[in-house]
């Protein structure tokens, strides 16, 4: 608050006093602390380490480590700065308060007059009114003012009177910067620097391994206390629990918890837009003290509390959901027969399907999805696309595709289709497969047609007959290596066509046909490729169109399913698997937290709040005037101050002074 | 006469209007009140009476306030009256779809503010106190149509669905408004208490930013449609939090403008001292002045709002303090002003550097009012460009 000293004979300890109570120290440390805030906003604080690895590289991974970037407001230098500015804070309050109590108090009635001569704000008049009445009459116009006002007698008989409004301004000073030193002291109470400092001196580890709760090591667990901390834990409906995980660097810190909750109930509602309205846990909190155990529901701003601690909606997730699959071969391997198996979200399972063994592993369901139209062209529309569920094919060599199908079928173009989502790995966009259905809406027509693109011996069928009709149509004569060579050919282009769809028979064409030969062959193998599935086709389809529009029907169909068959190559599941049925089970995330500095932190708000307004707000006003007898007229002499608003300090010093002269009915100089 | 000299500002008080005025506030508040008793919390009874005696604080030395809030009341209870309980109405009715529907309303607000920044500037350079005075008329006739926009846009959201109702607060696009209209009353102000005029372009100047902004996000983004809330922003708390944080940007931003003119005047005042602008504007010591009331207002409404904003966070994220990206910009930002505020008071800073810092510290305000939004993603995302 005050400027520094240079005097040599400070000693050490007062000139580092000093030194932390400078006024420019403290500003320097209010913008570094500014700036250093800046980091932890760019950088996203506590996640997970290899998201930081793969951003930065192994390299600046591990300076930025180092500098605890990845949690900024607990690192080492970042704290440092906030205790030099609430020393420095404390160093100004401890210096400045004495002072400023004795000045809210102090009327200072030992004010020569030529220092009130000299004043910025100073008049003088003389007066008809005797001293007595005048200082009655000043005294009295202060007090109606608001002023506390004391007189005190001076030499040769004249009366000084010391006036005062706005005290407490000095206040606003003390409470503001209190405050600060309370809020940072507070806020230190709630923060994880205890649990750090533990972790540093070997008391704790943190557990990184993925691992049920019960095999937690000790030194990952935190018995109950009196220490803050926030913790979140995600309880399935029905299931209850006594712990909360705080998530610490690049693991976790087990907090047991002196009650059990469970989570009877969780709920979403939604608008009629579908966007969601509230989340909801229907909790019961278990414990021994409680002479019943205590239901309450919570919500997001509507935390539950209790013992001190608060337990908040935070998140949700699925709890396990059970569901009823149908398998689909896709694949030959696969088989024809569909399979029906129960499994829940978070299972995985050994599939086996033909000789190919696959880990399936279940990872995300929800009940509906009223999402953008991925395939609209207009982004914002939205659509409901019903239950999905979210599962990952991983291969024995540990890769794995993720997949998410829709269960509402979404038309397009006027045909519906099942819309399965592909990716490779969680970066990737999913790119989707569209399953055609039948005319009953349902995958049979698709899966009968499949059926019959893997088998040979149809395929043989169809080949022989067509390659006599285009012979026949030929010149009619017959000639076997002819023959043989294009029944091969046909047979070999629908196997090209299973294996890798359009895209595998354009390569065949281009690098196995001469290149004189391509401009003539290619077109025709692909031609005949269509007119083989066609054939197919209508050879299994069992209803025979009796009208053109049934028909036309048949054929698109029939394009739709060589659309999806061509594209089942880059699907690489052997199955495709439709929800039959789920029992649906939600898991509600709670944060639960205990913060025993928030009191001292809200009080620390409240002195803020209540010092700023003084401060800007109540400006400090000192009056005197010297009332003074000389050879019979009496003159009064009126000086102020003030140490805020100047400006309208000008304006109600010419007011006062207007004021007072007047009632004493002056002859002014 | 033992009146206090001079309080809220210079002007003779009027014991009989003011009385009329907290008379007035206080019936329309119990009216409420009774009317409204069966829906009302404690909370929002709480948020009712202290608003209520807040306009009765605003109004009472200040009577183009008083004019503002009557004109609005009628105007507003007018289009609730035409809608009825049919949203469809304020399409069809001539009334709502030209001038009370909120949409139609921002619209005149947007176009009004246009023109007082116009009329402000040229009222400056052409030395036309008139104009100039005219400047004063579009300004409060724009804030007034925002006002209304915003009550009206309010029922409205009540009229798409009673659950999706909410006070226009919710998001980038309504908080803009706002930011127009409460920095607009900010500087109407000043402007009577200083008696100066030749202000005025320069803060309207940054409202029609806002406004250009508030356009563009209306006609390429349709922000304009109504939202209904998502369940973190369901809270009591918003009805004040909002409002507190805005006066503390528009304090702020004015208090740049103001900055601006500053250091345009003493420009102008070293190269030709007898020109338009070194004559025209306010003494550098008035504006100097403003400067600092500005962003003392600013400052502790802000301080104000960023308590309140942890104290819902406190029932919301599950902590008064998360190191959230806006939280922390809000800390920043008070920092800064901490730190001016500092170099004024206690190092007595002032004049060009402080000017500087006042129209950097906009552009700090600015990033965590809107950068925030744009570029960092956290737990206050609501309002994305």
């Amino acid at each position: 608050m005050s400027e520094k000293s240079n005097s040599p004979r400070h000693s050490l300890s007062q000139r580092l006093f000093l030194f932390l109570g400078s006024m420019d120290l403290a500003i320097t440390l209010l913008l570094a602390l500014a700036v250093a805030s800046i980091i932890g906003t760019v950088l996203q604080q506590n996640q997970p380490y290899t998201d930081y690895v793969i951003k930065f590289g192994p390299f600046w991974f591990e300076v930025f480590e180092a500098a605890g970037l990845y949690d900024v407001y607990s690192a080492l230098w970042f704290l440092a700065i906030l205790c030099l500015l609430v020393l420095s804070t404390s160093v100004c309050v401890i210096r400045n308060t004495p002072s400023m109590l004795k000045d809210m108090f102090n009327l200072r009635t030992q004010v020569q007059e030529k220092s009130l001569r000299a004043m910025h704000h100073s008049q003088q008049w003389d007066t008809e009114n005797n001293l007595k009445d005048s200082v009655a009459y000043v005294e009295a116009t202060l007090d109606a003012q608001g002023f506390r006002v004391k007189q005190t007698p001076k030499d040769g008989g004249a009366v000084l009177i010391s006036a005062m409004r706005g005290g407490m301004n000095r206040l606003g000073y003390i409470f503001t910067h209190l405050a600060i030193i309370i809020i940072c002291l507070g806020g230190l109470l709630d923060s994880n620097l205890f649990l750090k400092f533990a972790e540093w001196q070997g008391k704790i580890s943190i557990e990184t391994r993925d691992i049920p709760t019960s095999e937690i090591p000790n030194e990952s667990r935190l018995a109950v206390g009196y220490q803050a901390f926030r913790g979140s834990i995600n309880i399935p409906e029905g299931r209850s629990a006594q712990v909360a995980f705080l998530a610490m660097k690049d693991g976790y810190l087990l907090q047991e918890l002196p009650f059990r909750v469970e989570v009877k109930d969780f709920r979403i509602e939604h608008y009629a837009t579908g966007q969601p309205k509230s989340f909801e846990s229907d909790l019961v909190v278990y414990d021994d003290d409680l002479e019943k155990p205590l239901e309450q529901m919570i919500a997001v701003n509507h935390p539950l509390l209790y013992k001190g601690y608060a337990i908040y909606q935070a998140s949700f997730s699925d709890g396990g959901t059970g569901l009823n699959l149908e398998a689909w071969p896709l694949d030959k391997q696969a088989g024809n027969e569909t399979v029906s198996f129960d499994t829940r979200v978070f299972d995985s399972r050994k599939m086996h399907w033909g000789d190919e063994t696959v880990q399936l592993e279940m990872t995300a369901f929800r009940p509906f999805n009223i999402n953008p139209d991925p395939t609209d062209d207009d982004p914002e529309r939205l659509r409901n696309f019903g239950p999905s569920f979210g599962f990952k094919i991983r291969s024995n060599t540990g890769e794995a595709k993720e997949y998410l199908n829709y269960m509402l079928p979404v038309p397009r173009n006027g045909r519906d289709f099942y819309l399965s989502g592909v990716r490779n790995s969680p970066a990737e966009e999913f790119g989707y497969l569209y399953l055609p259905l039948d005319a009953d809406g349902e995958l049979v027509g698709f899966q009968r047609f499949l059926s019959t693109l893997h088998d040979s011996e149809k395929i043989e069928q169809v080949a022989q007959t067509m390659m006599l009709e285009t012979l026949e149509s030929l010149d009619g004569k017959r000639d076997e290596t002819l023959e043989q060579s294009l029944k091969q050919t046909l047979n070999s282009l629908v196997k090209m066509f299973m294996r890798g769809g359009f895209v595998e028979v354009s390569d065949f064409i281009e690098t196995n046909i001469p290149e004189t030969e391509k401009e003539t062959l290619g077109p025709a193998y692909l031609s005949m490729l269509r007119e083989m599935l066609a054939r197919l086709y209508f050879m299994q389809a069992s209803d025979v169109p009796s009208t053109e529009q049934e028909a036309d029907a048949q054929l698109v169909f029939l394009q739709d399913a060589v659309d999806a068959i061509g594209s089942l190559s880059r699907y690489g599941s052997p199955v495709y698997l439709e929800l039959t049925d789920y029992d649906h089970v939600e898991a509600s995330g709670l944060q639960i937290a205990r913060s025993p500095g928030k009191p001292i932190v809200y009080l620390g708000c409240a002195l803020l709040i209540v010092g700023v307004f003084v401060l800007f707000y109540l400006p400090q006003r000192r009056l005197w005037i010297r009332v003074n007898e000389i050879n019979g007229r009496v003159n009064l002499l009126l000086a102020g101050m003030s140490n805020r608003n100047p400006r309208e300090f000008d304006q109600y010093f010419e007011k006062i002074t207007q004021h007072l002269k007047l009632a004493s009915g002056n002859s002014s100089k | 006469m033992t009146n206090n000299i001079g309080i809220l500002n210079n002007e003779p008080s009027r014991p009989i209007e003011q009385w009329l005025w907290r008379g007035l506030i206080f019936i329309a508040a119990a009216l409420l009140i009774v009317r409204y008793f069966d829906v009302l919390d404690s909370y929002e009874l709480s948020i009712t009476v202290f608003t209520a005696a807040c306009l009765a604080f605003l109004g009472q030395n200040w009577p183009g306030f008083r004019r503002h809030i009557i004109i609005v009341s009628a105007l507003s209870f007018f289009a609730i009256q035409l809608y009825g309980d049919d949203l469809g109405i304020g399409k069809t009715n001539f009334f709502l779809s030209f001038i009370l529907a909120s949409q139609s309303a921002f619209m005149w607000m947007s176009a009004l503010f246009v023109m007082a920044t116009f009329a402000y500037f040229s009222g400056l350079l052409l030395r036309s106190p008139f104009t100039e005075k005219v400047g004063t008329v579009l300004t409060w006739s724009a804030t007034t149509m925002g006002v209304v926009g915003l009550m009206v846009r309010w029922r409205e959201s009540y009229l798409i669905s009673p659950d999706v109702g909410h006070i226009p607060v919710s998001n980038l696009y309504e908080v803009f408004i706002l930011f127009a209209v409460i920095t607009a009353l900010l500087y109407l102000f000043y402007e009577r208490r200083y008696q100066t005029r030749s202000l005025g372009g320069f803060v309207l100047l940054v409202i029609s930013a806002s406004v250009a902004f508030q356009l563009w996000y209306t006609f390429e983004k349709q922000a304009h449609e109504i939202q209904p809330l998502v369940p973190a922003l369901q809270s009591y708390w918003m009805k004040i939090h909002v409002p507190a944080n805005f006066v503390g940007y528009g304090a702020f931003a004015m208090a740049a403008m103001i900055g601006v003119a500053y250091l345009f005047k003493s420009w102008r005042q070293e190269i030709n001292p007898k020109g338009l602008l070194a004559t025209s504007l306010p003494d550098l010591s008035i504006m100097d002045d403003l400067m600092y009331k500005a962003i003392a207002l600013g400052f502790a409404f802000f301080t104000v709002a960023t308590v309140l904003g942890a104290l819902w966070a406190a029932e919301a994220w599950g902590g008064y303090w998360s190191w959230d990206p806006k939280e922390t910009w809000a800390l920043i930002v008070w920092l800064n002003y901490a730190a001016w505020l500092h170099m004024r008071m206690t190092k007595g800073w002032n004049g060009k550097p402080m000017a500087w810092w006042a129209i950097i510290g906009l552009f700090v305000t600015l990033f965590a009012f809107i950068g925030v939004n744009m570029f960092l993603s956290g737990l206050h995302s609501y309002g994305t460009l």
